[in-house]
């Protein structure tokens, strides 16, 4: 009798070991080989800065508050209020300790477009990788290089002061299962190329969708719900529907969300606000045909 | 039927007074000043894109109207009017008076400064609307809630 209870204790405790190891074969870091990041080339920085300021790298990463070339420092410390915690927004200027001089460029497109850090570990969607998966090698070669010519800081950022379970970076796997895809968000039959190339901004190095897009309970995106709006998720106020189904923005013709990208004003002369701001003022740095690509994407996508 | 007719009559005045008190409170008097700097803001804009020709008067309405509406701005934000009548207003405004004033100010008196030296033509215009357009962006991001 007493065997067939160690038996059954055995067999649970063998079957709890095996689905742990599934579980963590399922959500574990999964880097890209180093194979995929070899024979790149040299970075064309110019297009590297292109993609720094398509990606608001400096709306998290440089100093609360910097304006002009201090949004290059890259220095890191501005607090992110979520429901998970404080996040702490870490240093990539090129200094070898503090920052991201140090990685090779597969360590860095391994945290742009897998979301696993240096040491192998997940890393925190609050950096939108899950946006960013969907770069190419080629654009994450330029934009690393161009970040690389930027002006080293020393600062070293306090660690994520998150609540439990998010403070359990494993957890992240799960989420990651779940959530994380670097497939489209809609499917856009008979594309042009300028709807192709702003779905790839919008999509991709913009993260637009990580504020535009309303999230559940565990911080995914609902389904359907693309670029639809919803509450702020820093805190007071409302993001707005950028869909041409919105009620303020939905009835702008392309031109006029081009000028609002360029000028910051809408077409009744309201202007910019909110987060809105910083994202305006990096959008100044793009050709003017990338914020027409944006604008024919932007009215091609369902309505919501 | 008196009696209808009385509560109408009731009904009727309580709904102008309504009206009235709302016309005075701080919430929408300070609406009514962003839509004179929005409005004025759109007049410089049709000049600068060359929707409409240069005009001297239009553009000297235009710049007061923006220097007289900032300075008078900051005069209506009482406590007590931290919500209500659809205000987008941030609770950040409170917490940062001084600043929120001083960003007021500079718009008046940029808008002056402007004035001043008058633009002359399309071009003048174009570039007094990026100097008064990036202070809008800057008081709106700290100051502004989109409801």
């Amino acid at each position: 009798m007493a065997s067939i209870v160690a038996k059954f204790v055995l067999a649970g405790l063998a079957a709890a070991v095996v689905g742990a190891g599934v579980a963590y074969a399922l959500t574990k870091p999964d880097p890209h080989p180093e194979a995929y990041w070899a024979d790149l080339g040299a970075p064309d920085l110019a297009r590297g800065e292109i993609l720094f300021w398509a990606g608001g790298c400096a709306s998290c990463h440089a100093a609360k508050g910097a304006e002009g070339d201090a949004l290059k420092l890259m220095s890191g410390g501005r607090d992110l209020p979520t429901a998970f915690g404080t996040f702490h927004v870490p240093n990539i200027s090129p200094d070898p300790k503090a920052g991201i001089g140090a990685w090779t460029v597969a360590q860095f497109g391994n945290a742009m477009t897998r979301g696993v850090g240096p040491d192998g570990e997940h890393l925190y969607p609050s950096f939108p990788y899950g946006s960013y998966a969907r770069m190419t090698k080629a654009d994450i070669n330029d934009l690393f290089g161009y970040l690389k010519s930027l002006p080293a800081s020393s600062n070293v950022a306090p660690a994520h002061e998150l609540n439990f379970p998010f403070n359990m970076r494993l957890a992240v796997g799960g989420w990651k299962l779940l959530y994380f895809s670097d497939a489209p968000r809609v499917d856009l039959a008979n594309a042009s190329e300028a709807v192709k190339r702003g779905q790839y901004l919008v999509e991709g190095p913009g993260h637009c969708g990580e504020c535009h897009t309303p999230r559940n309970v565990l911080g995914g995106f609902q389904t359907g719900q693309w670029l639809a709006g919803g509450p702020n998720p820093e805190g007071e106020g409302r993001i707005p529907d950028i869909t041409p189904g919105s009620s303020s923005i939905g009835s702008w013709s392309e031109e006029e969300i081009v000028a609002y990208l360029e000028t910051g004003f809408t077409p009744d002369f309201d202007s910019v606000g909110g987060s809105m701001v910083e994202v305006q003022k990096n959008m100044t740095h793009l050709p003017k045909e990338d914020l027409a690509a944006i604008a024919a994407y932007l009215k091609a996508i369902p309505a919501r | 039927m008196k009696f209808k007719m009385l509560t109408a009559g009731v009904m009727a005045l309580c709904l102008g007074a309504g009206a009235v008190f709302a016309a005075g409170e701080p919430q929408v008097v300070r609406q009514e000043l962003m839509k004179k700097i929005g409005g004025s803001m759109g007049a410089l804009g049709a000049i600068a894109k060359g929707q409409k020709p240069y005009d001297a008067a239009a553009v000297k309405t235009a710049l007061s109207t923006i220097a007289e509406s900032a300075a008078d701005f900051p005069n209506h934000f009482p406590a007590g009017s931290e919500t209500g009548m659809d205000s987008e207003a941030a609770p950040a405004i409170w917490q940062n008076m001084d600043d929120f004033k001083a960003k007021a100010m500079k718009l008046s008196s940029d808008a002056k400064t402007v004035l001043a030296s008058m633009p002359a033509d399309q071009a003048g215009v174009g570039q007094a609307m990026q100097t008064l357009g990036a202070e809008c962006g800057t008081c709106h991001q700290s100051y502004r809630l989109k409801r």
